[in-house]
This record gives C-alpha cells, sequence and structure tokens, in this order.
C-alpha cells in the first residue's frame, strides 16, 4: 500500500480534493433538478446520477482527509471549507440553466470522467484505482443516458435542437479547464498517481463527433476559455451553491441522523 | 479439529448474514445479492462490498449486519467494507435470482455485467415470461433498478439492472 514517494503529499491532497469536488458539486447542482425535471423518467435519472456522485464524493473526500492528516472526514471537508478552498472545475457549479444546458454540462462531465476514470483505474496509487474501478460503472451509464439526450434532443424538435446547441455554447468555454490544468507537482504524474488529462483530449473530442454528427448539431465555436476553479478561484454562483449545501450543518453542527 | 471448529464459526456466521434482508428488496438476502465477500475468523470480521456507491441502503445494511451479529453474540466480528473487486451484478446467486424474479422483478442478465445496457437483450417479463419487453426509463425506484414495461400484458415491471 505504499503511495510513491516521488509525490507531494500537498500534491496528492490537493488531487484528490479536484476528484471529490467535481462529484460533489455536480451532485449538488443535479439535486436542485429533483421534483423539478421535464418528465419523470429525466427527474429520475437526474437524481439518481446525483446519488452516484454523492457516493463518489464521499469516497474520494474521506481519502482526501486521510491524505491531509487533520482529522477530516468527507462530511467535514465537503461542509466546512469556505469557497476558495472548494478545487472542482467551473463547469460543474454552473447554474442548471435549461433542460437542454443541463444535458449539454452532463454530456461534457460524464464522457471526460468516464475516461478519466478509465485510466484513473490504474493508478499506482491502490485507493485512488479501486475507487475509480467501482465509479467507472456508475459513470458509464451517465455518459451514454447523456449521450442519448443529446441525440435526442439535437435531433428533435427545432426548439430543442435550439436549446441543446446553445448549452453547449455556453458550457464549452469550461471545457479546456478540464483537460488543461495539470496537478500541483508534476511528479505526482509522472510516478502515475494522478492522469494527465491533456492524453485525454483526442478521444473526448472523437467522442463528441461522433454523438454530434448523429445528433445534427454543430460543432461549438471556441470562446475564450475560462480557467480557475482548480486554483480556489471560482464564479459567483459557487458561494451560493455552498451557502444552500452547507446550511445545515453550519446551523446545528450537533445534528444527528 | 480445528479445522472443522474453523468451518463450523464460519458457517454459523454466515447463518446469521443469510437472514439479514436487504432493506429495499427484503426477499433477498445480503448474502444472496453478493454484498457478503468474505467471512474470516482471525481476526474475526464480515467483509462487505456496497452495490452503487452512493446507494442509501448501505448504511441501513451495514447497521443491520451489525445487529444480527450482535444478537447472534458474535459482538466480536467487525464489519469491513471493500470496494475492490467493484460489486458486479454477476454475484447475485441463483437461489437470488429465483426471488427477484418471484417477486416481480426481472433479474439481470449473467455473464454481462461489465460496461453497457445499451445493447442489452429484452427483459423477461417477471408476470407473463414475454420477451417483448421496452425499456421505460433507464433509471428506477433505487439506484440498482431500471424500468420496463411487457407489451405482452402491459404491465410495468422493475428489471435489476445489469452492473
Ligand atoms: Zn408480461
Amino acid at each position: 500500500m505504499t503511495i510513491p514517494t516521488l509525490t507531494s503529499k500537498d500534491a496528492h491532497f490537493d488531487y484528490v480534493l479536484r476528484l471529490g469536488d467535481d462529484a460533489l458539486i455536480l451532485a449538488q447542482r443535479l439535486g436542485e433538478w429533483c421534483g423539478h425535471a421535464p418528465a419523470l423518467e429525466t427527474d429520475l435519472s437526474l437524481a439518481n446520477i446525483a446519488l452516484d456522485l454523492i457516493g463518489q464524493a464521499t469516497m474520494f473526500l474521506g481519502y482526501a482527509g486521510e491524505l491531509e492528516g487533520k482529522g477530516n472526514d468527507a462530511d467535514k471537508l465537503a461542509f466546512h471549507r469556505d469557497v476558495n478552498q472548494f478545487r472542482n472545475c467551473l463547469l460543474v457549479e454552473q447554474p442548471n440553466g435549461d433542460f437542454g444546458r443541463t444535458i449539454a454540462r452532463q454530456y461534457i462531465f460524464s464522457t471526460w470522467q468516464y475516461l478519466l476514470y478509465q485510466q484513473l483505474a490504474r493508478s499506482t496509487d491502490p485507493r485512488l484505482a479501486e475507487i475509480a474501478a467501482k465509479a467507472l460503472k456508475e459513470t458509464t451509464y451517465h455518459a451514454e443516458l447523456a449521450a442519448e439526450w443529446v441525440v435526442r434532443l439535437g435531433d428533435g424538435t427545432a426548439e430543442s435542437h435550439e436549446r441543446v446547441k446553445d448549452g453547449f455554447e455556453w458550457c464549452w468555454r469550461f471545457v479546456d479547464e478540464l483537460f488543461s490544468v495539470q496537478p500541483l507537482d508534476p511528479s505526482i504524474v509522472t510516478s502515475g498517481v494522478a492522469v494527465d488529462t491533456a492524453t485525454l483530449r483526442a478521444a473526448f473530442d472523437s467522442a463528441l463527433a461522433t454523438t454530434f454528427a448523429e445528433a445534427t448539431l454543430p460543432l461549438p465555436k471556441f470562446p475564450r476559455p475560462v480557467l480557475g476553479g482548480r486554483k480556489g478561484h471560482h464564479s459567483e454562483h459557487l458561494g451560493h451553491l455552498l451557502s444552500d449545501m452547507q446550511f445545515l450543518p453550519r446551523a446545528y453542527p450537533d445534528a444527528v441522523w | 479439529m480445528m479445522r472443522q471448529a474453523a468451518l463450523n464459526w464460519r458457517d454459523r456466521v454466515l447463518d446469521v448474514l443469510s437472514h439479514v434482508p436487504d432493506p429495499e428488496i427484503p426477499v433477498v438476502s445480503v448474502v444472496e445479492l453478493g454484498i457478503v465477500r468474505d467471512v474470516q475468523e482471525n481476526p474475526p470480521r464480515v467483509v462487505i462490498t456496497t452495490t452503487y456507491s452512493g446507494c442509501p441502503a448501505t448504511q441501513v445494511i451495514q447497521a443491520d449486519i451489525r445487529k444480527a451479529l450482535d444478537d447472534a453474540a458474535l459482538s466480536e466480528v467487525k464489519i469491513e467494507v471493500a470496494l475492490s473487486p467493484p460489486w458486479t451484478s454477476d454475484w447475485i446467486t441463483e437461489d437470488g435470482r429465483k426471488k427477484l424474479l418471484a417477486y416481480g422483478i426481472a433479474p439481470p442478465p449473467k455473464g454481462t455485467g461489465a460496461a453497457s445496457l445499451k445493447n442489452a437483450q429484452a427483459a423477461t417479463c417477471p408476470r407473463c415470461g414475454s420477451i417483448k419487453t421496452r425499456e421505460i426509463s433507464r433509471f428506477g425506484s433505487t439506484p440498482c433498478k431500471a424500468l420496463w414495461q411487457c407489451e405482452t400484458c402491459r404491465e410495468p415491471f422493475d428489471r435489476f439492472k445489469c452492473h
């Protein structure tokens, strides 16, 4: 169970936080759809994806707390950090918008996460490898479901086509961050703990091209990319999300089930 | 003699566990669902796994197993959670599959537990046995089930997902 010695402890902790925070924040966003989705089927789908992501966040953040060594568990990390301590990508904190934008965001995220987990399942850190191997099975479902909806909306009515197209255009500025921001210490990539996400881009682009062709969607234009989430520089939206998500355990710190 | 004693202890623990129902599908036990992965005597422990990462039943299952062990004077037995290898629906036992079917839940096809449901064969209707069935919703009432409908008898039914 030894983790390669090249690994800087802080970079390792930071990396696992990224994985956990991506899942946690997107789960919270998807939870906002509960009871509001366009149809019962989609309500169930989005809530179940959120549930899977909360499970993944619990595993990653629990491990992050162990690496940090300050006695924080997953709950403590989720509910007792402030906005600039979160390491999620900007894509997941964006407001849901309409169903078209939510599906565009889910497609981008789940396709990326699927490719990421495939590689992470071979991490030299056995804890990350086993979490990724388990989560990969769930994320496979998410990516498939999102791809089916992209096709259904893109190749649907004129209205659904426009909406999902607009959704992708909105989300597209956050795509580069997923592939371009490397871990704090490059040694955790070279030692095989972390995945070099730049290597996932070709497979991502190819999956996207296939889905977009089937969905009769034009490839998104390229707005100026926005970065910052991995350094804790978030949009205004994350603070509002946290004030909602963290309210209960902060107001009632002794609350138990 | 020692070996006999060890087997008896293990069988006794397994017997206790085989009476712990899944909280969401109470006709099957945690052993039949493949959640119990191992029973070890030294140190005394039960190794369990989770089905889906976020399955809310996980904590209930742990509490139910704890209570069953305590009630059987097996308080010294610890519960360990192992993630690897990840749970697959292939681990549901034959008895478990029969019980699911009788309960109205189409069991998952076996041996295909890996990736995708996209090209999965049609489910067999647990009520009339027809294979003219279709998926209504990939996500159902719990993380482990999808919603299907039978074209022959028109009844909707749950299908345990291949995972
Ligand atoms: Zn039928």
